[in-house]
């Protein structure tokens, strides 16, 4: 493990608790909502902000201890942080932002020349930050970085200041970048789809509080938590109530079902993901007559919304994806049979 | 009649070191005050702006009752350096430094405030020390409010009249500025000559303005080929 967090701060309305540990060479991913502590978070690592409690090691560098009484400032914390928008000097040129991070005069003008090689930035030495794009601005704040030499790398939001168009290309040439770097990285973000394509590791983060670090295929295909749940993307969600032999009550669908594997305590809610959701012929265990409310059409799919004997109103509602062609052969059935599979019930808790 | 010069020169004399030590004053203030907490910071605001809104002859006033050869601050420096604090050319300085100085303060605080603080973050997780950070990057930010706020304070100097009155006086080649020289001109009933240092007078504020003017615009158009974070990836 190379980087590990346990750190709190007390804002009046609003409790940072996070503690998660990453490693070195893997991207981590830390996904929540906004105004969830993330960015404040990862100003608490680089030393911007100053934690209550807790403590921040590098390797077996410790980087803040409260009950030590250590408090690295930022300068010494070897902390690489990529803001969301960037932060160049706006009255330096691209090579004169980039030698702000050598700290060796003797090897600056070497070492600028380097990284401007590396990002991608030749040609735009002389150019001030505002005559850049949203993607070599990028660059030349993760050449700055660089510069530094940090033994970490916090990027905050990376991709949230470019229009979405250069997302992608600047997502691509981001992830080979950052499989040349040796040291843990830490990436903030609310976007699913970004932790799916970057990250190796991801640790949800959910109104100030972290949940334990897993790998990202979990977060997709077994997320054991509401708000990871959530955060992955699931739309249908219901609480329950355990029914008795193995069998749990769905409280918003009005249906018991039978996930045929033994409940988790404090088991709270019940996710299952549209596309798992199959229309059948009739009643059946884990089936529930649906009317539809609702037809939706993508591009490629049907997107159907369907009211349950649970009712009509928010979690009660269930929403089906199923392929444009196959929807024609089931519109005119009421009601519409549907069968959520035992093995695609995500068993969730609270935290 | 050939113009005595004086008067000008010791007005520019007064107003440049009076600027330079604003300048310096006002910088340290509005740095500190902009990270205080709300209410000492409204407290401190009220005193630092006050001479702004005093008439000029209260601040007078105050300075004589703290620089007069009889008063704590004049008989100290009488006693120790031998230095009168009133009735001489550097008196003024105390006058115009007083007087103008809440114009670089408020300037210059209002150019801190609306500096990007993550820059400065930015510099610090780079390994840069606060001291470089300040004269690198938050000054050079803040550059044209910080110039406004010296020329500004410059051309404030320059006019100051009622409280130098009171702590300078009037006496031709020795405590004379402009403006005392104008009003002192007019009351002798040498309306041409007033009239000649109001020209004088007219022409060094015109040139001050255009001037603030001037870096005004540079800011807007320097702000108007900022391009948003958007574009083509080369």
């Amino acid at each position: 493990m190379a980087l590990s967090v346990d750190i709190h701060k007390d804002f009046g309305t609003f409790r940072l608790d996070v503690a998660f540990e990453t490693e070195r060479g893997q991207l981590t991913g830390l996904l929540g909502a906004s105004g969830c502590g993330k960015s404040m978070t990862l100003r608490c690592i680089a030393g911007i902000e100053t934690p209550d409690l807790g403590r921040i090691t590098l390797d077996d560098r410790v980087l803040f201890d409260r009950e030590r009484g250590i408090n690295l400032p930022p300068q010494k914390r070897r902390v690489g942080y990529l803001f969301q928008n960037y932060a160049l000097f706006p009255h330096m040129t691209v090579a004169q932002n980039i030698a702000v991070g050598v700290a060796d005069k003797k090897t600056r003008a070497e070492t600028v020349a380097r990284l401007v090689r590396t990002l991608y930035l030749e040609g735009q030495e002389d150019k001030y930050p505002r005559q850049l794009s949203g993607g070599q601005q990028q660059r030349v704040a993760l050449a700055r970085i660089l510069a530094s030499a940090p033994e970490v790398l916090l990027l905050d939001e990376p991709f949230s200041a470019l229009d979405s168009y250069l997302k992608w290309q600047v997502e691509l040439e981001l992830a080979d970048l950052l499989t040349t770097f040796p040291g843990p990285v830490l990436f903030v973000t609310h976007s699913r789809d970004e932790v799916r394509r970057l990250c190796q590791r991801v640790c949800v983060l959910d109104q100030g509080t972290s949940q334990a670090v897993m790998p990202v295929n979990q977060l997709f295909e077994a997320p054991h938590t509401l708000s990871a749940c959530l955060l992955s993307g699931c739309k249908n969600i219901s609480r329950v109530r355990a029914a008795g032999d193995g069998q749990v009550e769905a409280l918003d669908w009005g249906v018991v079902l039978n996930p045929g594997r033994p409940l988790p305590e404090h088991l709270t809610h019940l996710g299952v993901r549209a596309h798992y959701i199959c229309p059948v012929d009739g009643p059946g265990p884990n089936r529930l007559p649906c009317r539809v409310e609702r037809v939706v059409e993508n591009v490629f799919s049907t997107v159907v919304m369907l009211s349950t004997p649970g009712g009509n109103q928010g979690f009660s509602r269930l929403r089906i994806e199923l392929e444009k062609d196959a929807w024609p052969a089931l519109a005119g059935r009421d009601p519409l049979w549907l069968e959520l599979p035992a093995k695609d019930l995500l068993l969730l808790t609270a935290q | 009649m050939v113009l005595d010069w004086y008067p000008l020169f010791n007005s520019l004399r007064i107003a440049a070191i009076s600027t330079l030590i604003i300048f310096f004053l006002g910088i340290f203030a509005a740095y500190y005050v902009a990270k205080l907490p709300r209410l000492v910071k409204g407290v401190l605001d009220v005193v630092l702006t006050l001479p702004l809104v005093l008439p000029p002859t209260v601040v007078g006033y105050f300075l004589l009752r703290l620089m007069g050869p009889k008063r704590v601050l004049g008989l100290w420096f009488l006693e120790v350096f031998d230095l009168r604090l009133t009735m001489v050319w550097y008196a003024a300085i105390f006058a115009s430094a007083v007087v103008a100085f809440p114009l670089m303060y408020r300037t210059a605080r209002g150019a801190f405030e609306s500096f990007d603080h993550t820059l400065a973050h930015a510099g610090r997780t780079l390994g840069r020390s606060n001291t470089w950070i300040f004269w690198r990057v938050m000054m050079p930010c803040c550059k044209q409010g910080i110039i406004a706020g010296t020329v500004l304070a410059f051309a404030r100097a320059l006019g100051e009249y009622g409280a130098t009155a009171m702590i300078a006086g009037y006496t031709p080649g020795k405590t004379a500025t402009i403006s005392t020289t104008v009003y002192q001109l007019w009351r002798t009933g040498d309306d041409a000559g007033a009239m000649k240092w109001v020209l004088v007078n007219l022409a060094i504020s015109a040139v001050v303005l255009l001037s603030v003017n001037m870096l005004e615009k540079k800011d807007r158009r320097s702000r108007r080929t900022a391009v948003p974070v958007s574009g083509e990836v080369a």
